[in-house]
């Protein structure tokens, strides 16, 4: 029974990294007030980036390294979804495009890229089959030994890749920086109200671009672990799945802040694993148990809405575009 | 930014750059820019063709011609798959309009397409073709109708975020769409096959031997009446106002929370037909993907169009000759299909970007200095 | 001596929105140790001036010195190198941030972020100026003038030199008033230099040393406030000496069309913006408001108009025709016409209300008549019909029906706006504040349309700000403050300072509670 609980607390955290990269990365884009529904699109591109970067290292290096298995992807990871939220800055933030368009769009395109990229890679090369990068998968899967030998506790505390401790810590650090810090004050400023926060001499195109780059970064990120540690460097079209969309779910179950996104993204992950790993499920009460994030996503957005507390609103101006001499 | 860069250390600066709202525009200029970035893409969108392919992009893009145009079938199923896209892309229209920012019509497709599916398949063959189709109908649209009414219900009552609502009820629908396959396959496969494929009860008829007229005959008439609708009718016009600012719609006495809902409603509705024309029309079997993400491209043609039906007809029409001529080019060049999504990507990026030099103007304080003078 | 040096100086400023020219080659100083006060009509482009001092605009054309320095403020955050803080009409504020946090917004101090630290900080400064404020507040707690204060604060605490205030008083009772001038005087003698830009005469002559005068985007002059007095101001304010000269015909045959009583109403905020409000608008005459913005004028007309809700109280219209009472409380703006009760409103907000900024005139037109008739479809040839004789009779400056009311200048909108409202044949027309931010053509125009309408029987409410346009307009005049009506005097041969002193007459009430009872009603 105890080792039933333990794989599935294990599983939920597996399942429920990448969303935690995605919701992070879409808060502190959310906090600049723009709701970026190009997170999909820009965590497919940051899992197919670090692929190709991976798969380049490894195709052209006799003995790869292990700290540049791991460096090499990371770097091409989040220079790829940084691009991509530089696409959406420019559009939104410069050129005040519309926020849900754009975004849109976005998604399209990320997506495009990655089962391009996914699809034609080997071929470029002359391979055939399907990318798999074990050496480097296995670097990123790498935990320590002595996670083994404490049983059910290591299973659950120290048994993942590095990938994983490093969402937390961002999303730590993300809570920390929005409450804590100037510029988290002032990014928050930019969300509510972008006139206010630019009489207050805050340069509020700069937040935005930072903001909304940095948290398709962080996103990226999710995207990347998926396809390092979580399907240990092979590369399905397709497989990740809506997990972009679910990450915009935490968003809101989340209530904006990325600590409590933290076991949000987990309760997500176990919803998510639990139609796997419940025995006897048919197959139909699997899929409305995968429905259940969803549902109570719907239901958060209702009752704070209802209950109406200003704190637990979305940003005031998110999804309206700034421009500083509208009359 | 550029008008507001940081330049503590100069003694004098002014910004080289300074945006300015226009005051307007000739509708033939705008236009004329919105074509100039549609083609600067079509550029771009070749030099990246070129460096995967090496082909003479002049050829590569006779290709893609001959993806929508060198046969009789391929032609037909251009239009067939432009009309789908159109119709849901009429049905987020209204919403769209009145600032209501409907994301879910993939889910409210999938949901009507859901629904009229379940009647073939529990009363599939217990009634005649007729009258099936017609329950069918009812069906999806209820069930669109319902699926966008409850957010709007929200939004109306109390200020829900309906982009957000939406957006998840997408998924709820997806979810249902997938609990209900593994309901009536009993294998596992997950695949529910085409239904009725022996008798075609439920199936809309071929009329002048093409199997998609009648889809396209719906979604053509479905778009000279959204054109009237939109622009002759009260409803219309009730929808514009409350667009455009609530307090004046609450000042000359619309009932507000009327109008969003029943917007919204109507957009359901459209999207549940839409679902339909899938479910009996065209591809007689339901799965989470038979929408195809055309719920979200809806948005994006509905944008393009500004609004107008007609012109959603070219950008619905464009949107689906780039998907299937850069399918082509795909299987040409054994390149895997998803460029078209690259393709379609950059050609959206462009026209979305030059929606800013329609409604702005940049200046150049050198140049306004001297003018001044 | 040497010639002192403006701590701020404008040579040539121009700024124009779109086809709206806000100001014309505009110079100015500031010098410390003074108070200037930038005197001007509404809409002469007093704020859109400051606006470009403290970065929210950047000018057209001309130059702006610091200390005799050129420089370039191309954001509020140059603006706040020069140490040049803004106190904006409307707060900016961020709702769901504290006191406090609202304070140190987009500073960059180099030690680190403390909120406590701040908090004290802002304690302390609270306690030099006896300014009473929370830090840790909310601001969507706060009441006007609390926010006010953390505006006042926001800009002490960052050290400005060159400190703007525009219309500050605007909210503030006359307690308040006195308090915030004995700051302003406190701060000059600190030796910074305060611009308050205002457009009441008597707090200028209280507070200013210094008074710049604009007309309509264009800089008049700038004279000694002991030098000069009312007449003069006014004189150079408005361009030649005031005479308006309104006909005001004797109310023929007046009868009871409106009769509000006891009327209660609490806005959104849970604030009681309507007080036991009592009073009869008689056909055939023109009922003033007056009051200080914000008393709740907007809140009253919009009771009747049915788009505020209200607790209790009645109002009852008495129909002309049937001669049938109907009470209008609480019924929505459908139900009310539905009713038969011809009433039109021009509402302060005219693009944000009462038309629609993106629509053409012809389509504005129909915002009132388009439910007429059982079609589904639009009737669009009557609008336009209707339009285009709104446009030939008000001489309205348009290149046409189809022209969104947007792109046309205020005066041009507001003849839109009341062309249409009188063109339903109301039997009771209000209007609020018609003629701000309107040329003094246009406002004549207005005022004669408002005059015809009294002659043909309807019972008009007026509520205006200029108390002169009051007096000779109107038949009566009723003065609300704070939500009370604190009186209702007849126009020809009421003063100014009657109305005055009856606007601020609820909060002498108060004080007099303390004395040990009120003595008034």
């Amino acid at each position: 029974m105890f080792s039933i609980l333990t794989s599935f607390l294990h599983s939920s955290i597996v399942q429920g990294i990448p969303l935690l990269y995605g919701a992070t990365g879409e808060i502190l884009t959310e906090k600049s007030g723009h709701l970026n529904l190009g997170i999909p699109g820009i965590m497919y591109v940051g899992g197919i980036s670090g692929i190709v970067g991976g798969y380049l290292y490894e195709h052209f290096c006799e003995k790869p390294v292990a700290l540049l298995c791991i460096l090499i992807p990371l770097v091409c990871s989040l220079l790829g979804s940084g691009l991509m939220a530089l696409i959406y800055c420019f559009l939104t933030v410069t050129l005040r495009a519309n926020q849900n368009v754009t975004g849109l769009a976005l998604t399209t395109f990320g997506t495009g890229i990655g089962n391009f990229l996914g699809g034609s890679l080997l071929s470029f090369f002359g391979e055939s089959g399907s990318i798999s990068l074990l050496t480097i998968g296995k670097w990123y899967k790498a935990y320590p030994a002595f996670a083994d030998k404490l049983g059910g506790f290591g299973e659950v505390f120290f048994s993942y890749g590095f990938l994983a401790y490093l969402a937390v810590i961002i999303a730590l650090c993300a809570q920390y920086f929005l409450t804590k810090t100037r510029a988290g004050l002032n990014l928050r400023a930019v969300g509510e109200n972008p006139a206010t926060a630019d009489a207050a001499g805050i340069n509020v195109s700069k937040y935005k671009y930072w903001s909304t780059i940095i948290g398709g970064m962080v996103a990226g990120l999710g995207g990347l672990y998926f396809v390092m540690d979580y399907t240990g460097g092979t590369w399905t079209n397709n497989g990740f799945g809506d997990r972009g969309w679910l990450a915009i779910a935490i968003v809101i179950f989340a209530l904006w802040k990325p600590a409590r996104a933290i076991w949000c993204a987990f309760v997500f992950g176990g919803l998510y694993i639990c139609a796997v790993l419940i025995p006897g499920l048919t197959s139909a009460a699997k899929e409305v148990i995968k429905m259940a994030p969803y549902i109570v996503t719907v239901l958060v957005l209702v009752l704070s809405s209802v209950r109406n507390r200003r704190e637990n609103q979305p940003p005031a101006h998110l999804g309206l575009n700034y421009f500083r001499e509208d009359r | 930014m550029s008008e507001a860069k940081d330049n503590s250390t100069q003694k004098l600066h002014e910004p080289l750059l300074h945006i300015v709202k226009r005051a307007g525009i000739s509708r033939p200029k705008a236009w004329l820019i919105r074509l100039l970035a549609i083609l600067l893409a079509l550029v771009l969108n070749a030099l990246i063709i070129y460096w995967l392919t090496g082909l003479n992009p002049i050829a590569v893009y006779k290709t893609m011609i001959d993806g929508s145009f060198s046969t009789k079938r391929k032609f037909w199923v251009l239009l067939q798959n432009t009309a789908m896209l159109l119709c849901i892309a009429l049905a987020v229209t209204p919403a769209f309009k009145m600032r209501f920012w409907n994301l879910g019509a993939e889910g409210q497709v999938l949901i009507g397409a859901l629904s009229s599916g379940a009647l073939m398949f529990y009363i599939g063959d217990k009634l005649p073709s007729g009258v099936l189709i017609l329950l069918m109908l009812v069906c999806a649209l209820i069930s669109g109708i319902i699926w966008a009414g409850i957010p709007a219900l929200f939004k109306a009552r109390f200020g829900t975020n309906e982009t957000l609502f939406t957006l998840m009820m997408n998924y709820v629908a997806i979810q249902l769409v997938n609990t209900m396959i593994a309901v009536w396959v009993p294998s596992g496969s997950g695949v529910l096959g085409i239904m009725n494929s022996k008798t075609n009860t439920g199936w809309l008829p071929t009329i002048f031997g093409q199997k998609y007229a009648i889809n396209i005959i719906v979604v053509a008439v479905l778009t000279v009446f959204m054109f009237i609708y939109l622009k002759y009718s009260k409803h219309g016009y009730e929808i514009a106002v409350v667009g455009e600012s609530e307090n004046t719609a609450r000042y000359i006495g619309i009932n507000v929370r009327k109008v969003v809902i029943r917007t919204a409603a109507l957009s359901g509705c459209i999207a549940g037909l839409a679902g339909f024309l899938l479910m009996a029309g065209s591809a007689h079997t339901v799965s989470s993907t038979i929408a195809g993400g055309n719920g979200f491209t809806a948005v994006l043609v509905s944008w393009l169009a500004k609004f107008n039906p007609f012109v959603m007809v070219l950008t619905s029409a464009l949107i689906e000759f780039l998907q299937k001529g850069a399918g082509e080019i795909a299987q040409a060049f054994r390149l895997s299909n998803d460029i078209a999504d690259i393709a379609t990507g950059i050609i959206l990026f462009f026209i979305i970007g030059s929606e800013f030099f329609i409604n702005y103007r940049v200046i150049f304080r050198h140049k306004a200095h001297k003018e001044g003078k | 001596m040497p010639v002192p040096v403006p701590a701020i100086e404008l040579k040539n400023i121009t700024k124009t929105f779109g086809p709206i020219v806000a100001n014309k080659d505009v110079c100015l100083s500031a010098f410390r140790g003074e108070i200037l006060a930038l005197l001007g009509e509404n809409g002469s482009g007093k704020t859109t001036l400051m606006n470009m001092i403290a970065g929210i605009y950047y000018p057209d054309a001309g130059q702006i010195f610091i200390d005799g320095q050129e420089v370039v403020i191309a954001s509020p955050k140059d603006a706040f190198r020069y140490k040049i803080g803004m106190i904006h009409q409307h707060f900016k504020l961020v709702d769901v941030f504290s006191a406090a946090e609202n304070i140190v917004l987009g500073l960059q101090e180099s030690e680190r972020f403390d909120l406590a630290k701040v908090n004290e900080k802002v304690r302390t400064i609270s306690e030099t100026y006896g300014f009473e404020i929370d830090p840790t507040k909310k601001i969507y707690e706060m009441s006007v003038s609390e926010k006010q204060t953390v505006e006042i604060i926001k800009v002490l605490y960052r050290g400005a030199d060159i400190l703007i205030l525009d219309e500050p008083t605007a909210v503030l009772t006359p307690q308040e008033t006195r308090k915030l001038f004995a700051v302003l005087r406190r701060m000059r003698d600190a030796g910074k230099a305060v611009i308050i830009i205002t457009h009441k005469l008597h707090e200028v002559l209280a507070l200013s040393d210094k008074v710049a005068v604009l007309r309509k985007g264009v800089y008049i002059g700038t004279v000694l406030t002991k030098d000069t007095n009312e007449n003069e101001l006014t004189e150079m304010m408005v361009g030649k000496k005031v005479s308006l000269n309104i006909d005001r015909a004797e109310p023929k045959d007046p009868q009871d069309r409106l009769t509000v009583k006891d009327l209660d109403a609490v806005s959104r905020e849970g604030i009681k913006v309507l007080d036991d409000v009592s009073f009869v608008a008689r056909s055939g005459e023109i009922l003033g408001i007056a009051g200080i913005a914000g008393s709740g004028q907007r809140e009253l007309l919009e009771a009747i108009a049915g788009l505020q809700k209200v607790g209790s109280g009645s109002i009852i219209y008495h129909d002309p025709k049937t001669g049938v009472d109907e009470d209008l409380r609480n019924k929505t703006p459908l139900e009310i016409r539905d009713l038969g009760v011809r009433l039109s409103f021009v509402p302060e907000d005219r693009l944000g209300m009462g038309l629609v900024g993106d629509m053409d005139i012809a389509d504005n037109m129909m915002l009132r008549s388009y439910t007429k008739g059982h079609s589904v479809f639009l009737e669009r040839k009557s609008p336009k019909t209707l339009a285009e004789q709104i446009i030939k009779q008000l001489e309205v400056v348009t290149p046409g029906v189809s022209t969104p009311v947007r792109r046309l200048s205020g005066g041009n909108v507001q003849k839109i706006l009341v062309g249409r409202e009188i063109a339903a044949a109301p039997t009771v027309f209000m209007a609020a504040y018609p003629v701000r931010g309107l040329d003094i053509n246009s406002s004549y125009m207005i005022y004669n349309l408002l005059n015809a309408q009294k002659e043909s029987g309807v019972a008009v409410i007026f509520v205006g700000e200029d108390l002169d346009v009051l007096l000779e307009l109107c038949d009566r005049i009723m003065v609300i403050g704070s939500g009370r009506i604190t009186g209702i005097v007849d126009a020809r041969t009421a003063t100014k300072e009657e109305i005055g002193l009856l606007m601020t007459k609820s909060e002498h009430i108060e004080g007099l509670h303390e004395e040990g009872g009120a003595k008034h009603e």
